[in-house]
């Protein structure tokens, strides 16, 4: 019994090794989503340089949507965007933009004449309003919300054609039978 | 020599005694001065969520810049301190607080050092009692020479009651 207790310090270190080890796998910025499972919150934003329409919590109801968050500042969202935009083409899933912090107006609305609107409608949330509604820590981010308004999942970084197929993809079709 | 060890004090000093300087900008300042106060201390304890481990207060990024203009339009539309803690906690979790809550889940975090420092004392404590009962029985013994040399060598010899102990125990395996 004793010499099991000598073993005890060992064993600690092995413990807690182990978490240290699944540390490296983790990635400090992916914060689990406080939001899914619960409403959408609330917003209301103003539209983008050109459009004469916003984009408010109240336009979700109803029907199955990704709300994306982007910027035309953003890389990542770049990389992304042909992706969005192929989604659009298809009609897989009606896409919903906030173009978070522009440094200058006009800017998104640039952007996306540039390289195309996958987007119903665009809201424009220079003072992160939304953004820290949703719990945004950074671009792009994409929420899927059911017909109910309630966020059903989170995708931090940009969406890539696996993440798609993986996860979204059968997770919206089961939300459009719901 | 002397100059030098002054400004190494000087500068050592001044990096302890010194606070991060708050990145809050002027035109983010509210009039009222209570207020401002207030708008500080919630901003010290919230987390600037894109730098990991600053507060929004002494942040330059541009997420902790529209957090502390939130919390400051929160403030002047009279909500308590504790009411925008709560809505970002609600949006960004525990993550957000600098400091992190006492609940169940956290146990581990709060407790942990402590229990290990215990443990580690409770260890040496017992260690040396045990190297102590040890001593005085040999220290009489006939070999006292030997064990002022390689005092962890020798055991101590069994007592009556051990041997008897012993026996019943051989008897027991031997069965």
């Amino acid at each position: 019994m004793k010499r099991v207790l000598y073993l005890l310090p060992l064993l600690i270190l092995f413990v807690l090794g182990g978490f240290f080890l699944k540390g490296f796998d983790l990635n400090p910025r992916e914060l689990p989503s406080m939001l899914t499972g619960k409403p959408v919150p609330e917003f209301d934003l103003a539209p983008i340089e050109g459009r004469d329409r916003g984009f408010a919590s109240t336009d979700l109801l109803g029907q199955v949507t990704l709300v994306n968050i982007f910027g035309s500042w953003c890389v990542a969202c770049q990389a992304e965007h042909p992706f969005l935009v192929r989604i659009k083409k298809q009609g897989l899933v009606p896409i919903y933009g906030i173009d978070w912090r522009e440094r200058e107006p006009g800017a998104g609305a640039r952007w996306l004449e540039r390289y195309g609107d996958p987007y119903t409608l665009v809201g424009d949330d220079p003072e992160s309003k939304a953004a820290i509604a949703f719990g945004v820590t950074g671009a792009p981010e994409s929420f899927l919300v059911d017909k109910q308004g309630v966020v059903r999942y989170k995708h931090i970084g940009p969406i890539t054609p696996e993440v798609w197929d993986d996860t979204l993809w059968p997770l919206i079709q089961e939300l459009k039978k719901q | 020599m002397i100059s030098r060890l002054l400004s190494a004090l000087i500068l050592g000093a001044a990096l302890f005694s010194s606070q991060p300087a708050a990145a809050v900008e002027p035109n983010e300042i509210l009039a009222d001065p209570a207020l401002e106060h207030r708008a500080r201390e919630v901003g010290k304890a919230l987390r600037c969520v894109v730098c990991q481990n600053q507060a929004i207060d002494d942040s330059n990024s541009e997420l902790a810049r529209d957090m502390r203009i939130l919390v400051r339009e929160r403030i002047v539309a009279g909500e308590s301190d504790q009411e925008i803690i709560e809505y970002m906690v609600s949006r960004y979790g525990d993550y957000v607080l600098l400091d992190p809550p006492f609940k169940g889940t956290t146990y581990v975090l709060w407790f942990g050092p402590a229990l290990i420092v215990l443990i580690g004392v409770v260890s040496v404590v017992m260690f040396y009692r045990r190297r102590q009962d040890a001593a005085p029985a040999t220290a009489g013994g006939a070999q006292a020479e030997t064990v002022a040399e390689e005092p962890e060598a020798t055991p101590a010899p069994l007592s009556a009651e051990e041997k008897k102990r012993l026996d019943a125990l051989m008897k027991e395996s031997g069965e």
